[in-house]
């Protein structure tokens, strides 16, 4: 392998506290190894401003394997940066060429206000799910797993929903920020396999309820989500997620 | 070093034959009346599998409960990334499995050093556990005909594996994070997010309270209630390299050691032989590669040293498969901590690969040739996926390099049967306590262990405490929290106004290599006895050249680190201190002056047959051990064989 590094400028969003005003600074690293992964690049840039008396660029992470959906990160105007079905934490320097100022940003949309320089608050999808994203089964009413067959192929449908790992990533590209990648990823999982069914309509009236309450924006269809989406759902949900809607607004027992 | 106590720790475990325990214990069980759970609190300390789980079926009891979590949802704890899958016996492939048999499995890939009554319990139930998943929209892997399926797993010799892909962990953990969420909007379970726990109110003796920093804006509050139930996981951490998540910390779990609860078996630690190597000195966290990879994949070394060839150029014959060599009957599938140390072996012998030498090989060929890329796709793909974008290598075409990394902390605050630790009140569950695995976990039981102590133990036993605690409120202005309050704050004063010189991460880096290198893979006296003055002196260096920069009254992720660091650096001294202490060679813990002439562990079942709880008496202070003797009424400890 070779021992490659790369000088770069980094513009990065710096904001002190939810209500501070925030901006751009500029950060120059040099001999960054093509290597690391672009949140241990940031790890250097910050033990680097902690001996230099400054305090560190604020940034959310934690699993560092694509799968907790806590890493965000706006990179050169794309959620999770340019590499497709890739998280942040997962998106690696040899990506970048040398010389590159690379500009790095909080997830930009109202629902999810800055708390500090590159950390948001996404606590509106905690409350999405609150709203219907379950199946109301108390612990210790399951029938044996295999009494209701689940077709292999409805189960894999369920699972490539299922797989949305709740960063944001949709709401963020999309220019409306809207949610309705996350809403329907769950919508279509549950309401898919047969567990989901009793409450099929009123998850899918109360996720959509509480997603306008928290003042997502409306889908038009442009798939910015689909391709910023580190976990690949399909926009064939949001599809689902309407048709979902639709019944439920005519046939529901409300 | 340290002293022994006289005592001998009561694990609580009922009388009667093993089957029966369980069902006869939950009879025996008091009762809280429905009309009354409302009326008794309950905090709920970290929100993965054990916590969620636990949170959210104690919410559809009808108790009261507060949930804490330090990221900013609780769907993204750690349990997230667990991999590969959760066993139960249903025994679905009719391949002969039952409940005795994962029992048996269990104790015996922990190496005879976990509680019998607890590992048969955790084999009980563990089917409703699938059963429960299922009922909340889990989507397992299923057959054709719409069945669950299942794969094999290390250490076992049938397909009790369920899985979701390579994401069973989340799929497990959303399962019960959605489950929590419905508590939520029921009012009976309130969340708090972004807190983490820096101390335990103890008020008469009993586990009453917590002190929490609010991360977002650095407050700290003090919250009460009549239990605690602590889910915190591992200390893995403490390695500095692991697979654990960056933010997997000790903290809770030492708070509630320094106030009185015991710290057992630490010195039990995973390596788990399926991860990518280090690449720089950079490196933040290894990336493990699930174990279910060994289903497929063949592990191998060149048969000659320095063999630099690419691996496709290196004929069979000149291959040192060397799991299926030493291993015949398990091959490829022989548990982590003796697959970590074959490994070891073939790399110190100078056989490893890569530029490090710090390398194995993982190898598809034979599979992909047998079934074809888009079999081994559908089952790995996520994995192959990953490895490709951490290493820029192509899995499918050339083998994984792969190599041990610390995976999971076998050792916890101790238990009695109840899941209770010696401080009542104080309950811990999943990868926080010691209980279930002994001194080495097999895999997709991790999961199991979780969601067993939140589902299917603690609603029961927690009713049993309450019913007879009789202590009142406690109020959050009252002198044992002011006390635990003031404790926190001067401890982020002092760790704010050090202003030395080093970062945190120097400091966590530093204490990893020095934990990793002599308590790590392979443990001697020699080199355990000259690491403790060392994590002594590096501790004291923390405490006077330690730069935190910033202020508390703000999100502040330096300060979160630096009370980690300064926590594991306590821990750490624990750690070596028992893997001293412990004159045996058993799982995961290899002292390498104990072992058979193959270099097989090498147990001491006259003097170590038993769980050794630490009691701590000040940082630098020799700890007390408290004893647990294993009783084995059912299986007869004997050498593990895998071959």
């Amino acid at each position: 392998m070779s021992s490659d590094t790369l000088n770069l400028t980094l513009r990065v969003w710096r904001q002190a506290g939810p209500d501070k005003p925030g901006g751009f600074c500029d950060y120059q690293l040099d001999g960054v190894s093509t290597h690391m992964s672009f949140l241990e690049m940031l790890d250097v840039l910050n033990e680097k401003l902690i001996a230099a008396g400054d305090e560190p660029v604020a940034f959310d992470h934690d699993c560092r394997e694509g799968i907790c959906g806590m890493c965000s990160l706006m990179i050169n105007g794309q959620a999770h940066g340019p590499d497709r079905g890739t998280t942040t934490c997962q998106l690696h320097m040899r990506r970048f060429a040398s010389g590159e100022t690379i500009t790095i940003e909080p997830w930009r949309a109202t629902p999810f206000p800055v708390v500090r320089d590159l950390v948001v608050n996404r606590s509106a999808f905690d409350r999405i799910i609150q709203s219907g994203g379950f199946v109301s089964v108390n612990t210790g009413n399951a029938p044996d797993g295999n009494s209701v067959p689940v077709p292999g192929n409805r189960q894999e449908v369920a699972m490539d929903a299922a797989a949305c790992i709740g960063c944001g990533a949709c709401v963020a590209a999309c220019k409306n920020a809207s949610a309705m990648l996350f809403v329907s990823a769950k919508v279509s999982q549950l309401s898919i396999l047969p567990q989901g069914q009793p409450e099929r309509s009123a998850r899918v009236l109360g996720m959509v309820a509480q997603m306008d309450k928290e003042g997502f924006g409306s889908c038009t269809n442009t798939s910015e989500c689909e391709a910023a989406c580190p976990a690949e759902v399909s926009v064939s949900h949001i599809a689902r997620l309407n048709r979902e809607y639709m019944k439920a607004l005519v046939f529901a027992d409300r | 070093m340290f002293r022994v106590a006289s005592d001998t720790l009561n694990s609580r475990v009922p009388a009667g034959p093993l089957e029966q325990k369980w069902d006869k214990h939950r009879f025996n069980l008091k009762l809280v009346n429905p009309a009354n759970k409302r009326k008794y609190s309950v905090i709920v300390v970290g929100t993965g599998l054990a916590g969620g789980s636990a949170a959210a079926s104690l919410g559809e009891l009808g108790y009261s409960v507060k949930a804490f979590c330090f990221q900013d949802s609780p769907r993204r704890a750690h349990s997230i990334a667990a991999q590969g899958g959760i066993n139960a016996a249903k025994n679905y492939p009719n391949d002969g499995d039952s409940i005795w048999r994962l029992f048996y499995d269990t104790i015996k890939g922990g190496d005879y050093r976990a509680r019998e009554a607890n590992v048969y319990r955790l084999a009980q139930v563990a089917n409703n556990i699938i059963d429960q998943c299922v009922a909340q929209g889990v989507p397992f892997a299923r057959e054709y005909g719409g069945t669950l399926a299942n794969r094999s797993f290390g250490g076992a010799q049938l397909s009790r594996t369920f899985y979701c892909r390579g994401q069973t962990g989340q799929q497990l953990l959303l399962g019960a994070y959605q489950a929590l969420m419905r508590q939520v909007s029921t009012g009976r379970v309130k969340m708090f997010a972004r807190r983490e726990m820096l101390e335990l109110i103890v008020s008469n003796g009993a586990a009453r309270g917590i002190v929490v920093r609010n991360l977002e804006n650095g407050k700290l509050e003090v919250h009460t209630a009549d239990a605690v139930v602590l889910c915190t996981g591992g200390y893995g951490n403490v390695y500095y390299l692991s697979t654990n998540a960056k933010g997997c910390n000790v903290t809770a779990s030492w708070r509630c050691h320094r106030r009185g609860a015991y710290f057992a078996n630490p010195c039990y630690t995973q390596i788990h032989p399926t991860c990518i190597p280090v690449s720089g000195d950079y490196q933040s966290k290894l990336t493990l590669m699930s174990e279910s990879l060994r289903n497929d994949g063949r592990v191998w070394v060149p048969k000659n040293k320095g063999d630099h060839r690419a691996p496709g150029q290196i004929p069979d014959e000149e291959r040192d498969y060397y799991l299926e060599r030493r291993y015949p009957s398990f091959g490829n599938l022989a548990p982590r901590d003796i697959s970590s140390r074959a490994a070891k072996e073939r790399t110190d012998a100078g056989y490893g690969v890569g530029e490090s030498g710090l390398a194995v090989f993982l190898d598809f060929r034979d599979a992909i040739a047998r079934d074809g890329e888009d079999v081994v796709r559908k089952k790995y793909g996520n994995l192959f996926h990953m490895y490709e974008k951490i290493t820029a290598e192509n899995p499918y075409k050339v083998p994984m390099r792969i190599y041990p990394a610390v995976h999971y902390t076998m050792g916890g605050l101790w238990v009695d049967y109840n899941l209770m630790s010696n401080l009542p009140g104080l309950y811990v569950l999943g990868e926080a306590n010691f209980s279930d695995h002994g001194a080495n976990r097999l895999g997709a039981s991790a999961l199991m262990q979780g969601l067993s102590d939140g589902y299917f133990v603690i609603p029961y036993t927690i009713g049993d405490y309450l019913a007879g605690a009789k202590h009142g409120k406690l109020a959050e202005d009252a002198p044992e929290c002011r006390a635990a309050l003031q404790d926190a704050e001067a401890r982020i004063t002092k760790l704010l106004s050090v202003n030395g010189r080093r970062t945190v991460d120097s400091f966590h880096r530093e204490l990893g290599l020095l934990m990793w290198d002599y308590c790590g893979m392979a443990r001697t006296k020699s080199g355990l006895e000259a690491t403790i003055p060392r994590i002594r002196a590096l501790r004291e260096e923390f405490w006077t050249n330690v730069r935190v920069p910033g202020e508390s009254g703000t999100l502040n992720q330096s300060l979160e680190k630096a009370g980690r660091v300064a926590d594991f650096m306590e821990f750490a001294e624990l750690l070596a201190v028992d893997a001293l202490h412990r004159n045996e060679s058993c799982g995961g813990h290899f002292r390498e002056e104990y072992q058979t002439e193959d270099g097989e562990a090498a147990r001491d079942d006259e003097n170590y047959s038993y769980v050794a709880a630490w009691e701590f008496q000040g940082a630098g202070n020799e700890p007390v051990l408290h004893r647990e003797p294993l009783v084995f009424e059912n299986v007869k400890p004997s050498t593990r064989s895998y071959k």
